[in-house]
């Protein structure tokens, strides 16, 4: 597998900025997730890499080698979407030996089976081989179409939002098995998401979007923990980061316009009197919502917590992020 | 507003059972979910509630009034469904005034009217755009107003939330949820999403294959699931079913799992047979010197906590537990599980084993 760099690539559609400035490294079996809401880039950086769009500015280089000028077959890619393609008439087998023996490849079959073979075992549909693609689950369909991504042994996997259109459950299953295949193969994968669990749970490192700007690249814990931005902060969370105006509980620094506090960031039983407005129990964890002096705040309880609509709880910020008016972090 | 009260209610689509014997009872006020994978029922459930499907057998009453066999148009409902269907050519406000100016209505009542529900809704500001323009969740808050705008009797709403992305769904959801506790109105809701139910329902009904699995409240469900079908269905990720071949004692506090002694809440009642032993992935603590071991397989970082998945003598478990508590893939650790919030089931038939932990619950089911 390869390292993958960006360096100033810039994209305009029109007057829309899709991509702007961006510089970042995917480097040698690292599994970076890109993360951002529709319109943020995601989907064009991608298609930047793979050839599929050109870049206004910027290089792109796979391997130390500049790819601006090739094809997106000789970049030697492989990517999944949303949307599994394969071949309905064809047989599991077929569909997953497939990319090996395209013209540019011309595998020798024995190598075509041995290679097919391997594949299935680390997907686990060896048992579904001989079966028509179209007698397949969603789940299993999908799978089938990483495996025929995998089956190549690309300089890169690029993958787009490819577990959206699953259940939750099978969702859940995948992002395991994706990240344990990635690692048992060493693989190098860019992978597009706005599903902040996808990101967190998967990547090695995350790349926040907002509007084509790469606006912070980190470990899943820092963007976490150490967020650069207030709109950095609220991508990752659930329930999301709470935005308050920075003096409500007195002691915030210089300049700060904003606090930001996550749910489990906030101390019951000392500091201001908040009001509950709703309680939810979600089996593993309880959300209070409740109001301070016209702002709503949503913390988390204890799970079996007594408390009900038009009690009051005193809250205080417990290590509190605070933001500038322009919603830089400052603290 | 209403009180809705079902009894042995039955569907027949030619050999096709689609709701076996269903009773169950939505309070006036009450915010009412039925739950479960599609089909399991509950849509069809739903249509007889709304009189679109007449039942096979069984009865419907709506305020005490029997309407099982009455046609919708007498019922006093009305329906949200998951793709909102609004009149394109119309612009918001006569969308929303539609059903009153087809009732008859005056036309300043109607203007009255309209603008109340706006107001609710928080879309006075849009009530002269075309629907055409529409973000989808405007769309929806119109297909809302529309609804609410007759003072219905009971709202009734199939996956009113299904055709939304998934950041844009839980503000709606927290929408739908302060819009009926500012209005009061009973309201059924059908969804497959497990956490939809438990976030906004004051009750779950949760059906699979025609037949109600459980009926609670949405804590009680999750705490104390009747079968195992409502306890995988119920919780992300859902809970771990350790299975064991056991002879178990009325009064029992401990069970043997894999030669260590773990604990549960009394029994009520003896077992002998494959038994489950289901604890959720929260009730789970990785601690070096307990007896029961696992291998770590891989971690899942969720911000405060991380999902752990372990391999076990008796199968894949999956604990959750502080985000900084190192667990590395490739370790043996030893699992504590917290006994008092287990529940044993019966392998073969699936349902929970009764004990001082769900005694009084499973009745209800």
């Amino acid at each position: 597998m390869a390292e993958v760099t960006l360096a100033g690539v810039s994209k305009r559609f029109g007057a829309t900025v899709a991509v702007e400035d961006v510089s970042m490294t995917v480097e040698d079996g690292a599994f970076v997730v890109l993360l951002g809401p529709t319109g943020a880039g995601k989907t064009t950086t991608l298609r930047l890499i793979s050839g599929l769009e050109a870049p206004d500015a910027g290089d792109i280089r796979i391997a130390g080698r500049s790819v601006l000028g090739e094809t997106p077959a000789q970049r030697n890619i492989a990517m999944v979407f949303q949307q599994y393609s394969l071949y309905p008439h064809m047989t599991v087998r077929d569909n997953l030996a497939f990319p090996l023996r395209s013209p540019i490849l011309k595998t020798p079959e024995d190598e075509v089976a041995r290679k097919v073979g391997e594949i299935a075992e680390i997907l686990r549909i060896g048992h579904k081989l001989d079966n028509k693609a179209t007698a397949l689950s969603g789940g299993e369909m999908q799978r089938v179409s990483i495996g025929r991504a995998l089956v190549r042994k690309p300089e890169i996997f690029l993958m787009d939002e490819p577990l959206s259109s699953l259940d939750a459950k099978l969702r859940a299953e995948l992002r395991v098995e994706l990240k344990r295949i990635q690692s048992d193969l060493g693989a190098t994968l860019l992978y597009v998401t706005h599903d902040q669990v996808e990101a967190m749970t998967m990547a090695t490192r995350i790349g926040v979007l907002d509007h084509g700007r790469l606006v912070q690249f980190g470990s899943p814990r820092e963007i976490y923990e150490n967020p650069v931005s207030l709109y950095v902060a609220g991508r990752l969370g659930l329930p999301r980061i709470n935005a308050l105006p920075a003096g409500l509980f007195g002691g915030a620094p210089d300049g700060a316009k904003t606090i930001g506090l996550r749910p489990e960031h906030i101390r019951h039983g000392e500091g201001k009197p908040s009001t509950v407005v709703r309680i939810e129990h979600l089996g593993d964890q309880t959300r209070l919502h409740l109001t301070l002096e016209g702002h709503d705040i949503v913390t988390l309880t204890d799970v079996h917590s007594p408390l009900a609509p038009g009690d009051t709880v005193a809250i205080q910020p417990q290590n509190p992020l605070y933001f500038d008016a322009a919603g830089a972090r400052i603290a | 507003m209403a009180e809705i009260v079902v009894q042995n209610l039955r569907k027949e689509f030619g050999d096709f059972t689609a709701v076996q014997s269903s009773s169950f009872k939505i309070g006036d006020g009450e915010f009412f979910m039925l739950l479960g994978p599609s089909g399991c029922g509950k849509t069809t459930t739903l249509r007889m509630i709304a009189g679109l499907e007449l039942p096979t057998s069984g009865e419907i009453y709506i305020d005490g009034e029997e309407v099982g066999q009455k046609p919708a148009s007498q019922r006093d409902i009305a329906f949200v469904f998951q793709m909102f269907a609004l009149y394109p050519h119309m612009n918001v406000r006569r969308n929303i005034s539609y059903p009153l100016v087809s009732q008859g209505m005056a036309r300043a009542q109607v203007a009255e009217k309209v603008a109340e529900v706006a107001r609710i809704l928080g879309i006075e500001d849009i009530l002269d755009r075309p629907v055409s323009g529409l973000s989808g969740g405007d769309r929806q808050r119109v297909a809302l107003g529309r609804a609410i705008v007759r003072n219905p009797k009971c709202f009734l709403m199939d996956e009113p939330l299904g055709a939304l992305d998934a950041e844009f769904r839980e503000h709606m959801a927290e929408e739908l949820r302060a819009l009926h506790d500012r209005m009061g109105a009973t309201t059924v809701y059908v969804t497959h999403d497990q956490l939809e139910a438990m976030q906004m329902g004051d009750k779950i009904v949760v059906m699979n294959h025609g037949v109600i699995e459980q009926f609670g409240e949405p804590q009680d469900i999750y705490d104390k699931p009747a079968t195992m079908f409502v306890a995988d269905f119920i919780g992300s990720p859902s809970m771990n079913f350790l299975k064991f071949h056991g002879k178990l004692e009325r009064g029992a506090t401990t069970v043997e799992l894999n030669q260590q002694t773990v604990g549960i809440p009394a029994l009520r009642e003896p077992f002998d047979g494959d038994v489950v032993y289901g604890v959720r992935p929260e009730h789970i603590r990785l601690s070096d010197s307990a007896g029961y071991r696992a291998e770590v397989l891989a971690t899942e970082y969720l911000g405060t906590t991380q999902i752990v998945t372990l391999r076990t003598r008796n199968g894949e478990v999956k604990a959750r537990i502080a985000s900084d508590q190192p667990a590395n893939p490739g370790e043996t650790v030893g699992l504590e599980f917290d006994g008092a919030t287990v529940t044993l089931f019966d392998n073969q038939t699936g349902r929970a084993i009764r004990s001082d932990l769900n005694e009084g619950v499973l009745s209800h089911g």
